[in-house]
């Protein structure tokens, strides 16, 4: 095919029927990446157990669904099991001295059976929304946007408060200086468990919207979403500091985690607009968010670095 | 206030890097009392603190604070009742938080954390008026995050945090090791200042030996994990350098030039 062919056979109109859906699952992950951004930004450590625990959420949501429950408690005992699995992570880390990403990846690699279990041993299981009352579906899209719009709010609403409160200031100071906070009489241990485990609850949250929107959960559907979170919140960083700078508050930076989300899915709809290879995405994004983490450091070693010391020294004197 | 009988402290047990820290060290301190000490790089001084603090468990020996043995307690429990101000003036505050937010975390020390909005109106006044004690003008930037601050401002503000509660006991390590010449005697006199006005019972570690004579109303040195000189009262009042410098070759047997030589970090 031909350059000329190939630009002529893209369809704008694809791409704006494309874009509300993406908006939707977007905000989906927009949401997961709220929890990434509590323990990666507030408790300044990396956990790996939200791939695990997103598939938990969508896996719960649908078999409880399909076993007659109502969808809203279909979800709140996702957010349970969430919850749960940040507990082993944090009870690992904290009261067996594993570090905490060897943790995370331990409880993620058992998650694997447990959700296969909670699947009864299949690894797809289908939830048609012609059968069952559900939050949001892909077939409404608007509609699923302004729900998982709301949730957005609403978290992003209840987080500012409770990281305003003395409990979550307490996990903050544990993030940002956890000898201090040690000092200050804060127990360090169980800051990293509530802070785990609100988190781990708020990734199987959006799973289990996942779950409904997509119509299924499937095994491997969480596979990559630490990635996926990371992605999101360096993405509303980037924004949120572009367009606020100084401004920016601390309810702006969490509503940025979300947009972060739904840029990234944006992204995401073009790329398979383009009809670039979409198992390459991935890599595109891996490559992406290497980089944004990786500026801090290169910008510190262009100020000065012992590579700059030795090109000067290759320098004839003057 | 605080006893401490025969503790000892040796790091990495069993191992080349096996290190008697604290060799049965003994110290009784009398509320009030206000305890500078020195010694040489590597004697014993910050493990002392930490040990009290609750850092790790002691190996040996029990640490009564108040009349409560608190040998079996963790660190954060014990900090309900203990202030501390360490050497570097990152270490202290949260440089991502507020001004304000900082002093939250510190009037909080030793309750219950529990779902109440942090930062109120009520506190804020109060933060307020603490702040203008210090003399820095930090009551009119409690919004400012702690990270722009200067070493001195930080320290000034970690030894607000360490005594607004009023700790039974203030653990400063080399706290004014790291601030220029100027900025130091500034934090020394603040710390002056907050001990005498809430009777703080009070050690302050200290590798300067002026700083060590001319502050407090008792002096310990330390060596090799032991408390060889305990001197308080006249006595401490009319010590000169020279008599310390004698004082430490005559029990420690080898000599102390100055305190560049072996009391400086
Ligand atoms: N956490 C630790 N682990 C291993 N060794 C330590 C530790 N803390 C202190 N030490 C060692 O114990 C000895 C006393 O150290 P320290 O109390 O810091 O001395 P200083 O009197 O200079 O404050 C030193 O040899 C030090 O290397
Ligand atoms: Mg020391």
């Amino acid at each position: 095919m031909s350059v000329s062919a190939y630009f002529a056979s893209l369809s704008l109109l694809k791409l704006a029927k494309a874009v509300p859906g993406g908006i939707a699952q977007g905000l989906i992950w927009g949401l997961m990446a709220l929890g990434v951004f509590i323990t990666f930004r507030l408790l300044d450590a990396a956990d790996l157990t939200v791939d695990g625990s997103f598939t938990l959420g969508g896996a719960v949501t649908v078999m409880l669904i399909i076993g007659g429950c109502p969808a809203w408690l279909a979800v709140l005992c996702a957010v349970g099991a969430g919850i749960l699995a940040g507990l082993v992570t944090g009870l690992l880390h904290v009261k067996l001295g594993i570090p905490v990403i060897l943790a995370g990846i331990l409880t993620q690699f058992s998650l694997y059976s447990i959700n296969l279990h909670v699947m009864g041993m299949a690894a797809n299981k289908a939830l048609s929304v012609d059968k069952y009352n559900l939050l949001l579906s892909s077939r409404a899209i608007p509609s699923a946007i302004v729900t998982s719009l709301i949730i957005a709010v609403a978290l992003v609403s209840i987080f500012y408060w409770y990281f305003g409160t003395e409990q979550g200031s307490a996990i903050r100071c544990t993030g940002a200086n956890p000898a201090m906070a040690s000092a200050l009489g804060i127990n360090i241990g169980v800051m990293k468990i509530i802070a785990l485990s609100l988190s781990n609850g708020i990734v199987a949250l959006s799973g289990a919207l996942m779950s409904q929107y997509q119509g299924f959960a499937d095994i491997n559907m969480g596979r990559g979403a630490i990635v996926i979170g990371l992605a999101a919140v360096i993405i509303g960083e980037a924004l949120g500091h572009a367009l606020l700078g100084k401004r920016l508050n601390f309810w702006g930076t969490m509503a940025f985690t979300v947009i972060g989300g739904v840029v990234y899915y944006l992204v995401v709809v073009i790329v398979l607009w383009l009809r670039l290879n979409s198992n390459d995405l991935k890599l595109i994004t891996a490559i992406i968010v290497a980089l944004f983490l990786a500026l801090p450091y290169l910008r510190e070693q262009k100020r000065s670095s012992f590579q700059k010391l030795r090109a000067k020294e290759g320098q004839p004197h003057a | 206030m605080l006893k401490l009988e025969n503790i000892s402290k040796t790091f990495n047990q069993g191992t080349v890097n096996e290190k008697k820290a604290l060799r049965g060290v003994s110290l009784h301190l009398a509320p009030g009392d206000y305890v500078t000490v020195i010694g040489s790089n590597g004697a014993g001084k910050s493990t002392m603190l930490n040990a009290v603090a609750g850092v790790w468990p002691v190996d040996e020996g029990r640490i009564i604070l108040d009349g409560e043995d608190v040998t079996a307690k963790p660190e954060h429990k014990r900090a309900t009742n203990i202030g501390r101000v360490f050497q570097d003036p990152m270490m202290g505050t949260a440089a991502n938080m507020w001004v304000e937010e900082n002093l939250d975390l510190a009037m909080l020390r030793g309750e219950r954390r529990g779902l109440r909005w942090a930062v109120t109106k009520q506190d804020r006044e109060f933060f307020r008026e603490q702040l203008k004690t210090l003399g820095l003008g930090l009551e009119d930037r409690m919004t400012t995050k702690v990270g722009m601050l200067s070493g001195g401002q930080r320290q000034a503000l970690t030894l607000l945090m360490a005594s607004m509660k009023k700790p039974k006991l203030l653990l400063l390590d080399e706290h004014t090791a790291a601030l220029d010449p100027a900025t130091a005697a500034k934090v020394l006199e603040i710390t002056d200042r907050i001990v005498d006005e809430h009777k703080l019972t009070t050690l302050m570690i200290t590798h300067n030996m002026k700083d060590a004579i001319r502050h407090g109303n008792r002096l310990i040195m330390m060596n090799q994990g032991q408390i060889i000189l305990d001197i308080s009262g006249e006595e401490k009042k009319s010590l000169t350098k020279q008599d310390l410098m004698d004082m430490f070759a005559k029990t420690a047997g080898t000599t102390l030039d100055s305190d560049e030589a072996l009391l400086t970090k």
